[in-house]
């Protein structure tokens, strides 16, 4: 081990850390003796962040409505002051490229994002999948630390250690004039049934390929029928016929689901990195050509505005 | 009201790309303006329209050989453009491109600078907010939409579960998701006046930076590049009406039936 110390930025959601936070911080205590967790807000996660290795919690606490990237960076800079680590992880989330962002301009470190994949070899080494994850670039810092790494979900597993509880210690953010001044107003939940597309074992998407934005119902119903979540590309959420939210691909969310049935998705490089990890991949799409079918189990050359409804009426026959 | 966008000329995404042998991305065939760069162009064309006054200027790092792309900006009706460009450029990393692009908007001094949430070739997605923290400016990232009201700024801001309302004051840093606005296409007339519009070609001393871009400003280096663990392409069928059966069989296959 040549790392000594880590600090992981870690991020709560309804009141438990998230599972890209305990991925890092799993992976983490592989790397270094000392593992720091760093959070914000105003939940206790000083037991979830030492069962999963962090032995001090660094608390920002409460930031009354404001924005995280600015106060939550300002804190860490100020704590590296007095005494940095080797690196910072951070999770690749909306609020974590602030952080990492903030950070990196504030210390005036690098950032290296991206992330999927940290090795010890004499020092940090990255890994980035390029090129929709055809080709690995590795890469590491070359100047004095602490660099910042903005690593990926589902990277690592998630795996508690046993630790006791983290210390708590106060990173207060001191006084940030205009560059804090973002603050929330209000929060809206878009609701959305069956599982979370993160979590989901099956999960059926739908591109460009349906033709037009009504035809994502199609969609919706065979994830309902397999008990799925349903994803979109990101040709179709610019298009507007879905949100964000469902977006897969490298802007939008990572999943590894036990099956992933691409609907009329060609397989751009932007897509393929979110999905490439699935256990069993299925594509149905016209163009023979299309670069899913390289990566797919099982690949139907098909209208799929055919194909998917033939689908659901075999699942909804099976259910009766 | 004057407005920043940050854009950037990007090899075309859609076709094959490569490495040099310094591991940087090869720029060396025709560059575009990326498309995620189209929606911060409009929607600063829009807020300037609805502010009643005000100009855009759009600023890029990069290649001045070739500014088709960033014509393309001045053509949708941008006013002006601020290009660095310099050999010792590149190799620049992120922190890097948003010292360059900080130096080039400090002399605009903009009320508010939009910018992509990130370029579709490095994917880096932090320059935005790199330079946010330089220009001592409050940030919002991922808008879906954005207002200004007199030196107050609203978006909605998406989130992991919706989105939330967020305000700052101005000057701020905004980026903004594609889809936020519809992009205008350029008209004849856009096109012939974009020829005529100031381009003003900056270098690295211009700005001071000469330490501070370049392979060694980006104190990062890549050290190989290797093939990932393939995965194997499958079985493929044409549809003859079974498709939907052979998917069935599939998925009992892996037992998720």
């Amino acid at each position: 081990m040549t790392l000594n110390t880590l600090w992981v930025v870690v991020e709560s959601a309804n009141g438990s850390l998230t599972t890209t936070s305990l991925e890092l911080l799993s992976h983490a205590r592989t790397l270094a003796s000392n593992v720091a967790a760093v959070t914000w807000g105003t939940g206790d996660h000083a037991a979830q962040a030492g069962e999963y290795g962090a032995t001090t919690l660094y608390s920002v606490g409460d930031l009354g409505g404001a924005l995280p990237g600015a106060p939550v960076a300002a804190a860490i800079a100020a704590l590296v002051g007095a005494g940095a680590p080797d690196a910072i992880l951070v999770p690749t989330s909306y609020d974590g490229r602030d952080i990492a962002a903030r950070l990196s301009a504030r210390l005036d470190r690098p950032v290296l994002t991206n992330v999927t994949g940290l090795v010890d070899e004499g020092g940090l080494v990255t890994e980035h999948p390029i090129f929709g994850g055809t080709q690995v670039a590795r890469a590491r810092f070359s100047a004095e630390g602490p660099g910042i790494v903005v690593v990926r979900a589902k990277s690592f597993a998630a795996e508690p250690s046993g630790g006791a509880a983290a210390t708590v210690v106060a990173a207060p953010v001191g006084e940030l004039g205009a560059i804090g001044a973002a603050r929330i107003t209000a929060t809206h939940v878009e609701e959305r049934e069956g599982p979370k597309l993160e979590e989901a074992p099956v999960v059926v998407s739908g591109g460009r390929g349906l033709g037009e934005a009504s035809r994502y119902a199609l969609v919706v119903e065979a994830a309902r029928l397999l008990n799925g979540a349903a994803g979109a590309s990101r040709a179709i959420v610019d298009a507007g016929w879905v949100p964000y939210s469902h977006q897969v691909g490298q802007t939008g969310k990572t999943v590894k689901p036990t099956v992933y049935i691409a609907c009329g998705i060609s397989g751009a490089t932007q897509h393929m990195v979110g999905m490439k990890g699935s256990k069993n991949i299925v594509a149905i799409n016209k163009d023979p050509d299309a670069p899913i079918f390289q990566i797919a189990d099982l690949g139907i050359v098909g209208d799929v505005n055919t194909v998917l409804p033939s689908l659901i009426e075999a699942l909804k026959s099976r259910a009766s | 009201m004057n407005v920043v966008v940050c854009v950037k000329q990007i090899p075309d995404p859609a076709a094959p790309q490569s490495l040099d042998a310094s591991y940087n991305l090869n720029r060396s065939g025709k560059l575009i303006l990326d498309e995620a760069d189209t929606y911060g162009v409009e929607m600063a064309l829009q807020l300037v329209d609805q502010a009643g006054g005000g100009e855009v200027t759009v600023v890029s790092m990069g290649s001045a050989a070739d500014l088709a792309g960033v014509r393309n900006a001045l053509a949708m009706g941008a006013a002006k453009a601020i290009i660095v460009s310099d050999e010792a450029l590149r190799g620049t990393d992120a922190l890097g491109t948003a010292k360059v692009l900080a130096a080039a908007i400090r002399r605009v001094n903009p009320g508010l600078v939009l910018a992509a949430t990130e370029s579709s070739d490095g994917y880096t997605g932090t320059t935005p907010v790199q330079l946010a923290e330089l220009l001592a400016m409050p940030s919002i990232t991922f808008a879906k939409s954005v207002t200004v009201t007199g030196d107050t700024l609203s978006v909605a801001r998406q989130t992991e579960a919706g989105y939330d309302e967020v305000t700052a004051p101005l000057p701020a840093v905004v980026t903004v998701t594609a889809g936020v606005v519809e992009p205008r296409y350029a008209s004849f007339k856009g096109i012939m006046a974009a020829k005529s519009k100031p381009v003003e070609i900056l270098s690295v001393a211009d700005l001071g930076l000469a330490d501070q871009v370049g392979p060694a400003g980006a104190r990062q280096q890549i050290i190989d590049v290797v093939t990932a663990e393939a995965r194997q392409a499958g079985e493929k069928f044409v549809d003859d009406g079974d498709g939907a059966t052979k998917i069935v069989a599939f998925l009992e296959s892996i037992k998720v039936l």
